[in-house]
């Protein structure tokens, strides 16, 4: 790569104060911590509002402080905070953050002022968000979709300051990701040390790389819709509002569309989906790979499928607007590419079952989430090609089977990969090992209890039970005994939360007590295991940037010394038997 | 198994050749051009809504148009004077640029309070909530962009030399150039309706 010389003559400022070192610090490593307890902070704040949701679905009535108004607002709350401020912010503020210069071999992120600003952005994002909490009307109960014109009327709850701190936060939140991405892609596509090709990055890589693209490219419509609908609601324009009678009273809006604000934001809100879910395939790739002591199954397809799903993701949105009405055609057109997607997909299934088949596979904790993420997003996936039709999708839209199907994909799977991730690389960000019995019973009533709370919902879907309702009396479609599984999925609910917080005091634990681990406990190959101190300091590689032979995957190479061979070892030494090349023509009369 | 060692040094394809602020550059040009291509889609598409009425350009907005045209050919003056090698011919050019620019969001205030005073409310119709809004988030991509051309300015004037804001200049000026033709695009639009 040609900046190399550059970047190894690169003076690196070491931080000398408190402040700069762990306030205001820009050094990647510190920054993505920063990004990953504000997320997880702002993350249990949903946790426990899911449990409020819960406990009104399971024993409606008995907590009268839910009343309908602070219900919607629960939602609400719950799915921006999991969706945007946590999944969105731990992938790329933190797992990116943390692990693109150590896999690709760089000192930091190009531009570290700016990698400090994002974070900042971030955290002033949150902050307003919170303070929507505190607001007199409360948070905005429009649903995260946000559709005017509800969200904005009396009538809905929060749609005073709530809704407007809503936006506001989510423009912040936008001007961070769009901070951080711009690192991101320029950190992967020049600051990548010698030998270290785009075919040879590690698939957490090129998941986080293609990800911040989709980031980079959605977030501007979720951008202009936060803006215009701002407009409509401070200022009076009618970009979305129609002409509307509130209350008895003609209000002063007129002609605008609410589906141009569907558009708008979906076309944001599909790659938004895999905004969360990109990482989470290349991250879960490898630790399906390491742990399973195999190389990955079928690299290039791999990361060729990541880029297909990516730019498809573009062309699917109105999938979820099929019960908004359209043109037939138009239905049938996203219909198509929504069921294409699913081919990309399927291969990187299969891709994951085979790396594991007649692998060398250790139930390590981070293997154990891989594996239920496999599990759990083939549940959710199949049941996307479900509601990918549109005569599907009409009677089951609104119901709790779309409730279930979303958890499972992009709630559920892709936070069983943070999980694992978190697992696997906490040993490299603190120098030990979390507890591992705590992680397993962490990760069995995680499991077990995530599938104990969708799996039913799958049958309340299909008995009709809608969802966003606060109760469901009266409703004499619904059998009685529905209510008999609202009340598990709550106890569910509940087991898991905690469950949670075991996981919480395991890190806190863990950081003093946990068993020292050493440079590379789990014996991977890729780069971020490889560098000279654990954790590693700033700057990352000491002298000189290591120097990269293969690629990330090495693992039970024939003949070789190891089970694994790093990525810096170089070609031919990794092997004792002599006059083995490694693959490597020899130069003429050379020896190995 | 990818064959394992360094593969050969192959020269990069150009655009990822270029140096590294230039092609963050580049990323935030792509993402401003999908924020106003947004603005476009929707401005268009709320055309179709019956209640839409033009709005009168003020004439204004012609001494503006013409504004920001001399300040994005002023930076280009600059690269050619930096080319050059001419100190003095950069500090003109430099300035220049930035004054004019200043002016043409001056002019934009101006042609705001002319349509207001004129009886279009931000609130009354959408093509002048529109223009209202597009010519906001123009104006205040421009803003940021004087902050990097003053950031250019005090290292010129300090360092007194015309080392090392060579980078500078030229991605003012593709930024400059970028935001003009958003404009054109924008005011084309305002004027065929």
């Amino acid at each position: 790569m040609s900046n190399v010389p550059y970047q190894e003559a690169l003076a690196l400022h070491d931080p000398t104060s408190y402040w700069t070192k762990y306030v205001f610090s820009q050094d990647h490593k510190w920054i993505a911590i920063q990004y990953t307890v504000t997320a997880v902070a702002v993350g249990m704040v949903a946790l426990v509002m899911s449990w409020l949701m819960r406990l009104q679905l399971g024993f409606p009535g008995a907590f009268s402080f839910i009343d309908p108004s602070t219900y919607y607002q629960l939602v609400t709350m719950h799915g921006m905070i999991m969706v945007i401020y946590l999944l969105t912010a731990i992938f790329l503020g933190g797992f990116g953050n943390f692990l693109i210069p150590l896999m690709v071999g760089a000192r930091d992120m190009v531009f570290p002022f700016v990698n400090m600003l994002s974070y900042w952005a971030y955290f002033l994002s949150v902050l307003v968000l919170m303070a929507s909490l505190l607001v007199p009307g409360g948070p905005t109960g429009a649903g995260w979709t946000m559709y005017p014109p509800q969200a904005i009327l009396p009538g809905t709850p929060g749609s005073g300051a709530g809704i407007v701190l809503m936006l506001v936060s989510l423009v912040l939140f936008i001007v961070a990701a769009t901070m951080g991405g711009l690192n991101y892609v320029v950190t992967v596509l020049q600051a990548r040390t010698r030998g270290m090709t785009m075919m040879r990055l590690p698939l957490s890589v090129w998941g986080i790389l293609m990800a911040t693209v989709l980031a980079l490219l959605a977030f501007p419509a979720l951008f202009v819709g936060a803006v215009m609908t701002l407009f409509d609601r401070l200022l009076g324009s009618s970009f979305f509002m129609p002409a509307v009678i509130s209350m008895g009273k003609h209000l002063d809006y007129a002609g605008g569309s609410p589906i141009l604000f569907q558009h708008i934001f979906w076309f944001f809100g599909h790659p938004e989906v895999y905004i969360v879910a990109l990482p989470a395939f290349g991250i879960v790739s490898d630790l399906i790979s390491v742990h399973s002591r195999k190389n990955i199954f079928g690299y290039r397809i791999m990361v060729w499928a990541i880029v297909i799903i990516g730019v498809l993701s573009f062309v699917v949105w109105a999938h979820h607007m099929y019960v908004s009405g359209m043109n037939p055609y138009f239905g049938f057109f996203f219909a198509t590419t929504t069921l294409i997607i699913a081919v990309p997909t399927a291969i990187k299934v299969y891709n994951w079952v085979l790396t594991l088949w007649r692998g060398d596979i250790h139930l390590t904790v981070p293997m154990l989430f891989s594996i239920g993420f496999v599990s759990s997003f083939t549940i959710g996936g199949l049941t996307g090609l479900f509601l990918g039709n549109v005569t599907i999708d009409l009677p089951l839209s609104d119901t709790y089977f779309v409730v279930a199907h979303f958890h499972m994909v992009m709630g559920v799977s892709p936070i069983l990969v943070v999980f694992g991730g978190i697992y696997h690389w906490y040993p490299k960000i603190t120098g030990r090992m979390l507890n591992d019995t705590w992680g397993k019973i962490h990760f069995w009533f995680t499991f077990l209890g995530t599938y104990a709370i969708y799996f039913p919902m799958h049958y309340l879907g299909f008995v009709g039970m809608p969802r966003r309702y606060h109760a469901y009396d009266g409703y004499e479609f619904i059998p009685e005994s529905a209510q008999d599984l609202n009340a598990f999925i709550t106890i569910s609910a509940l087991m898991v939360g905690v469950a949670q917080f075991i996981f919480l005091y395991n890190l806190y634990w863990s950081y003093r007590n946990g068993r020292v681990a050493g440079p590379n406990p789990w014996n991977a190959a890729s780069l971020e295991w490889q560098t000279p101190q654990t954790p590693p300091v700033h700057g990352n590689w000491g002298p000189k940037l290591p120097t990269v032979y293969r690629w990330p995957y090495d693992y039970s190479v024939p003949g070789a010394d190891q089970d694994f061979i790093p990525q810096t070892q170089p070609p031919g030494s990794a092997f004792g038997m002599p006059g083995h090349t490694d693959g490597v023509p020899l130069p003429e009369g050379g020896k190995a | 198994m990818p064959a394992v060692g360094i593969p050969p040094e192959r020269d990069p394809p150009a655009f990822l050749a270029a140096p590294r602020a230039k092609l963050g550059l580049r990323i935030i040009l792509a993402v401003v051009t999908m924020l106003f291509f947004l603005l476009l889609v929707a401005y268009t598409s709320r055309m179709q809504i019956a209640d839409w009425r033009p709005l009168p350009e003020p004439g204004i907005l012609w001494l503006n148009t013409g504004l920001l045209m001399l300040s994005s050919a002023a930076l280009q003056w600059t690269k050619t004077a930096w080319r050059r090698g001419s100190f003095g011919g950069v500090r003109y050019a430099l300035l220049s640029a930035g004054l004019l620019a200043v002016l043409f969001l001056a002019g934009q205030l101006l042609a705001w309070q002319q349509i207001r005073s004129s009886g279009y409310l931000l609130e009354g119709n959408p093509a002048t909530s529109f223009f209202y809004l597009i010519t906001l988030v123009h104006g205040l991509h421009l803003i940021g962009g004087l902050a990097a051309w003053l950031s250019t300015f005090v290292r010129f004037v300090r360092g007194n030399s015309l080392l090392r804001i060579r980078i500078n200049i030229e991605l003012c000026a593709v930024y400059w150039h970028f935001l003009l033709v958003v404009w054109l695009i924008f005011f084309g639009l305002m004027l065929s309706t």
